[in-house]
């Protein structure tokens, strides 16, 4: 009866919309649940490598149209996940093989995306596994803001980090930031840096001043947080130093390599166990340089190899 | 006369009310909403720059849309429901209807780009207010709530006038899917357009390097008017530059408005 009714008007009463309605939810709860018992027995293969869909920085400029802005950050967001999951993934045969082809075509759909040629440049000079470990591309991105944005200082002033902290070429270091400080608006510090690196090289005074300066100077909080992490690095291998001449001591005293920490704090050499200063306990390893080392547990592990290789072998 | 369009105008804009056209509004809010909370999980400290372009570019499309949409079915909707003669038997001229089909999508497109020009200004101003350090950071280029916007939105409107121009003018004589096709086509080659300019470089005929300049000057630049990623940079975009542009976008628009009016009012309805 409510059939013909529905024919006649052509339009369902109350009970019939919700009798349709609960149809409907039932055949989606039906379809639903069809997908979990499959995905629980015929695992997808998922294809996590990276993928670009457009390699051409020319096609990309085209196929934007006035889109560009907003296809560069896409391209950005896609460089930081791609550098997040790959720095993250335990896997032996992780890469950073689409870091650079990423961040090469937001900064070219965005010439003056000064983030992603700023970070772009920490991603790819920081050494495997923590970054790709390519100086070459970090200097070559840097490079191609500079020429979009000649007015751009903190360009060459992290050209000038890079070859000061990761290719150790003090003279190419001091050149670049020189080269910063004589652009309109750069900071007074970058000139003294330069001469101080030219003149005494890639010790750790001039480190802890480039970071600090870089800590104080920073407008943005993951550069902060990145430079503050480098200065307590600084200060760990300054406390190393020491704790290396105390365990020095140790030996020349007792002709023996201490076994732990409680074996110095009997000999009264120190107080309490030494932390570093993220708070992990600094390791005795008598096959270490210095016979003291950092925790690999610690937030400031790796500590900058440059640093660790001055250091002597316990004596 | 002005009445005569003013009514024509008012009904085109009260039947995209009704046609819940301005409900694109709720689905813009809803994404520049989720796209405030989402950016600042993605991305690394980029949350303005991000906001201020997916704001710009998606009042663009959505415009686009709307303009390319409703443009090309303003005359033939009226044509196939032969409503067009109880339009016409009034005292309502052909040219009177075509003007005031536009002027009504017009007015249709301006108040939803002034609600999308709003919601972005709120947005913005809601995340710096939530997180103080963003206006430090992104202020470093251009300021949080930066009046400057408005000038990217002007264009867009401007770009969208020319846009619905041209869907007015497909619709005059062609089918919905073969105007909305046009539309898009002319909007896509209207952002390569600078490179019928430079033509000479690459073909030595003349005869196809003048042809190819002549098409330069006949089809909208419509490139002109995408100034997003300079205010977005907070890069200076000249008043001067924004007037002329305008003015470029406003004649072309009456131009291909005039050409609709011609076309229409050659047309036989018997």
């Amino acid at each position: 009866m409510s059939g013909t009714a529905t024919l006649v008007t052509g339009r369902p009463d109350r009970r019939q919309m919700l009798a349709g309605l609960g149809a409907c939810t039932l055949l989606i709860a039906g379809a639903l649940g069809l997908q979990a018992v499959r995905e629980s027995q015929y695992r997808i293969q998922v294809d996590d490598a990276p993928m670009l869909y457009v390699t051409s920085v020319p096609s990309a400029n085209r196929l934007a149209l006035s889109f560009r802005a907003l296809m560069a950050d896409v391209y950005w967001i896609r460089a930081i996940q791609h550098y997040g999951d790959t720095r993250l993934s335990t896997s032996p045969a992780k890469r950073y093989s689409a870091l650079y082809p990423l961040l090469n075509l937001a900064t070219s759909l965005d010439p003056q995306f000064t983030i992603a040629y700023r970070f772009g440049a920490i991603f790819l000079a920081e050494p495997f596994p923590d970054g790709a470990g390519r100086v070459d591309q970090a200097l070559e991105l840097l490079n191609k803001g500079l020429a979009a944005e000649p007015a751009k200082w903190q360009y060459a002033q992290d050209a000038g980090f890079v070859y000061f902290w990761w290719v150790q070429d003090y003279k190419q270091a001091a050149m670049w930031f020189d080269k910063a400080s004589r652009i309109a608006g750069a900071p007074w510090w970058l000139r003294s840096l330069a001469a101080t690196i030219l003149v005494e090289g890639g010790d750790r005074r001039s480190s802890r001043l480039l970071w600090m300066q870089l800590y104080e100077t920073a407008e943005d909080s993951w550069v902060k947080n990145n430079a503050r992490l480098k200065i307590a690095q600084l200060d760990a291998v300054d406390e190393i130093d020491n704790l290396a001449r105390l365990v020095t001591r140790y030996r020349q005293v007792l002709g023996r390599f201490p076994a732990d920490w409680d074996a110095l704090r009997a000999a009264g050499l120190i107080g309490l166990i030494p932390s570093d200063p993220a708070g992990a306990p600094f390791v005795l390893d008598a096959t270490q340089p210095g016979g003291v080392t950092i925790a690999r547990s610690s937030p400031l592990y790796p500590l900058p190899p440059q640093f660790m290789r001055k250091a002597g072998p316990p004596s | 006369m002005a009445r005569r369009i003013g009514l024509v105008a008012y009904h085109v804009f009260k039947e995209s009310v009704r046609d819940k056209v301005l409900y694109n509004l709720v689905l813009f809010a809803l994404l520049m909403i989720s796209a405030s909370y989402l950016v600042g999980q993605l991305t690394a400290g980029q949350d303005i720059k991000i906001i201020k372009d997916l704001g710009l570019a998606a009042s663009a499309v959505f415009g686009l849309f709307i303009a390319v949409f409703i443009g090309v079915g303003l005359v033939w909707k009226e044509v196939d429901r032969r409503s067009v003669y109880n339009v016409l038997v009034k005292p309502i001229g052909r040219h009177h209807f075509i003007v005031g089909k536009f002027i009504g999508l017009a007015l249709t497109l301006l108040v939803n780009l002034a609600v999308m020009a709003t919601a972005v200004y709120v947005v913005l101003a809601v995340m710096a207010w939530t997180d103080p350090t963003l206006v430090r950071t992104a202020s470093v280029e251009a300021p949080v709530v930066d009046p400057n916007l408005l000038k990217a939105f002007l264009l867009i409107y401007v770009q969208l006038l020319v846009v619905t121009a041209l869907a007015l003018f497909f619709s005059t004589f062609s089918s919905p899917m073969l105007s909305a096709a046009l539309s898009f086509g002319l909007y896509v080659v209207g952002h390569f357009n600078a490179d019928l300019a430079h033509f000479d470089a690459v073909v030595k005929s003349k005869t196809a390097a003048a042809l190819a300049r002549a098409l330069y000057y006949l089809l909208p630049n419509l490139a002109l008017f995408d100034v997003k990623t300079a205010v977005v940079h907070g890069t200076a975009v000249p008043a001067g530059y924004v007037l002329l542009t305008s003015g470029y976008g406003l004649l072309y628009a009456a131009a291909v408005v005039g050409l609709a009016m011609l076309v229409f009012a050659r047309r036989d309805f018997k």
